[in-house]
């Protein structure tokens, strides 16, 4: 069993489902936020996302041209062999689903602004490590457009200032960002640790199904009551207004220094692509996300 | 809130016939231009250097396509706008001296290029952003590439449009802006909002 080429398949397939077909839980959120909302240039925006989702789908292109920046997400099995290769053959992956599937050349040398012209580069595709036990290798797909990163927020409140703060802060926030990260969006936020702890939990709430309820019941509240109040500023479908800013407000927390209250804020454009497989040290695979 | 069809070469006459929330189908020429595009183009104003094309009424389209090259001629896969909020910084020189009389995009443009538009005629049109799929089908070809050596994304493409739209005029020709209205409205409600959130 060659592992090295099935999990660049694997991984190639991956870019292509998450670059060609949205998940099932983003595509009814988008629906549900098309029979709700209420402005006529809201709607009239929502149908032609709804559209786009699907003759993307049927023509198996890429849903969005900006195909994003690539960082894959690893849940390792301390069991499975040859980890130490895995990231040379995600860059493989990345190289290769850019030619096929296709994707658009999206890493730049910020120096010289030269362009790599295959996606990948200096620390690009980033790769973050999650070891549990088992002896599979879960690879996570998450191609993030510059449109919804561009609006990333982070603070480094006062504890004074608190949850109050925090409510404040994601809302300016929301407002600050208008119709640039390409709303309704999701939005992710990170609370405590440190400045990078609290953006990398923010954006790791981005890969949870919308649907799925926080099993804690006081950040439950706190997501539904940040939900709506985002929905209440108005800005709608792509900032021209209407009742559909958000589809979800999704919240994780890391215990922070007594000094210290971090909080992120990590935008989702409505084009909310990631794509998961399990691979088994067996060689089977099995695809999580999408119906394959 | 009218429906109109313009083709390129767009005159001033057409965009000052236009008002915020009309819609507008293009067909004719559009042309690319991104961050390190519009840079570049300031750049060579200054040193009065040539540009590789003349942009005098073609319709400046904020975006960085999806394309794949099949032996001699491009397709484009995905080409929807890409945040025009970027451009800002220059919008306001690209109008005064390119002609452009319509600037295609997403999110909205700022104070200086409204400001830009009511002087010398042009609008800012948006599409819905991230639709590329639906924006490619409306591209009959690609005419030409500019500065290729800049990469992909951010070299000029030269596109032949049929129909390209709905676009929705976000920023008119009389100093009107759909998203200025929306920001304000948000940025008014916030106060309430906040409010609340925090008793």
């Amino acid at each position: 069993m060659n592992f090295e080429a099935l999990i660049e398949s694997v991984s190639v397939n991956l870019l292509k489902l998450a670059s060609v077909r949205l998940p099932e839980d983003v595509k009814e959120a988008i629906r549900k936020a098309y029979h709700n909302e209420r402005s006529q240039i809201g709607k009239a925006q929502l149908q032609a996302i709804l559209d786009n989702i699907r003759i993307s789908e049927e023509t198996d292109t890429p849903v969005c041209q900006d195909t994003g920046l690539i960082s894959f997400y690893l849940k390792a099995g301390s069991e499975f062999k040859g980890l130490d290769r895995v990231e040379a053959i995600l860059r493989k992956a990345v190289r290769r689903a850019t030619m096929e599937v296709p994707l658009r050349p999206n890493a730049l040398d910020p120096f010289t602004q030269k362009n790599t012209d295959d996606n990948t580069g200096r620390y690009v595709p980033y790769v973050h490590w999650g070891i549990v036990s088992g002896d599979f290798l879960e690879v996570t797909a998450f191609p993030k457009g510059g449109g919804s990163e561009n609006t990333c927020a982070l603070k480094m409140m006062s504890p004074g200032e608190g949850l109050k703060g925090l409510k404040e802060f994601v809302v300016e926030s929301v407002v600050r960002a208008g119709g640039m990260p390409c709303p309704p969006s999701i939005i992710g936020v990170g609370v405590g640790g440190g400045p990078d702890i609290a953006m990398d939990l923010a954006k790791l709430t981005l890969l949870e199904p919308i649907d799925r309820l926080n099993p804690k019941k006081t950040i439950a509240r706190l997501e539904k009551e940040l939900y709506v109040a985002v929905n209440k500023t108005g800005i709608g479908p792509m900032g021209l207004g209407g009742d559909s800013t958000t589809l979800a407000v999704k919240i994780d927390y890391a215990h922070r220094h007594p000094a210290s209250y971090p909080v992120a804020i990590a935008f989702q454009c409505w084009a909310a692509r990631r794509a998961t497989a399990r691979i088994g040290f067996d060689g089977d695979v099995e695809y999580l996300t999408h119906k394959v | 809130m009218k429906k109109t069809e313009l083709r390129t070469p767009v005159r001033e006459e057409d965009v000052r016939a236009l008002e915020a929330g009309d819609v507008v189908y293009v067909t004719g020429t559009l042309v690319t231009a991104r961050d390190a595009a519009h840079k570049r183009i300031l750049q060579y104003l200054k040193e009065g250097k040539a540009l590789p094309l003349s942009f005098e009424g073609l319709p400046l389209f904020h975006c960085g396509p999806l394309v794949k090259k099949a032996v001699d001629e491009w397709a484009v896969l995905a080409a929807g706008p890409t945040t025009s909020m970027r451009m800002e910084p220059f919008e306001d020189e690209v109008i005064r001296n390119l002609g452009v009389r319509l600037v295609i995009g997403k999110g909205g443009m700022g104070d200086k290029t409204r400001k830009a538009m009511k002087k010398f005629g042009a609008a800012y049109a948006v599409f819905t952003g991230g639709a590329g799929v639906l924006a490619a089908r409306q591209i009959r070809k690609v005419k030409h590439v500019e500065w290729l050596e800049m990469g992909i994304p951010e070299a000029l493409w030269v596109f032949e449009v049929e129909a390209f739209g709905p676009l929705i005029i976000g920023i008119d020709s009389h100093g009107n802006s759909l998203f200025e209205r929306v920001q304000a409205e948000a940025e008014r409600k916030k106060t309430e909002i906040v409010r609340k959130l925090k008793s």
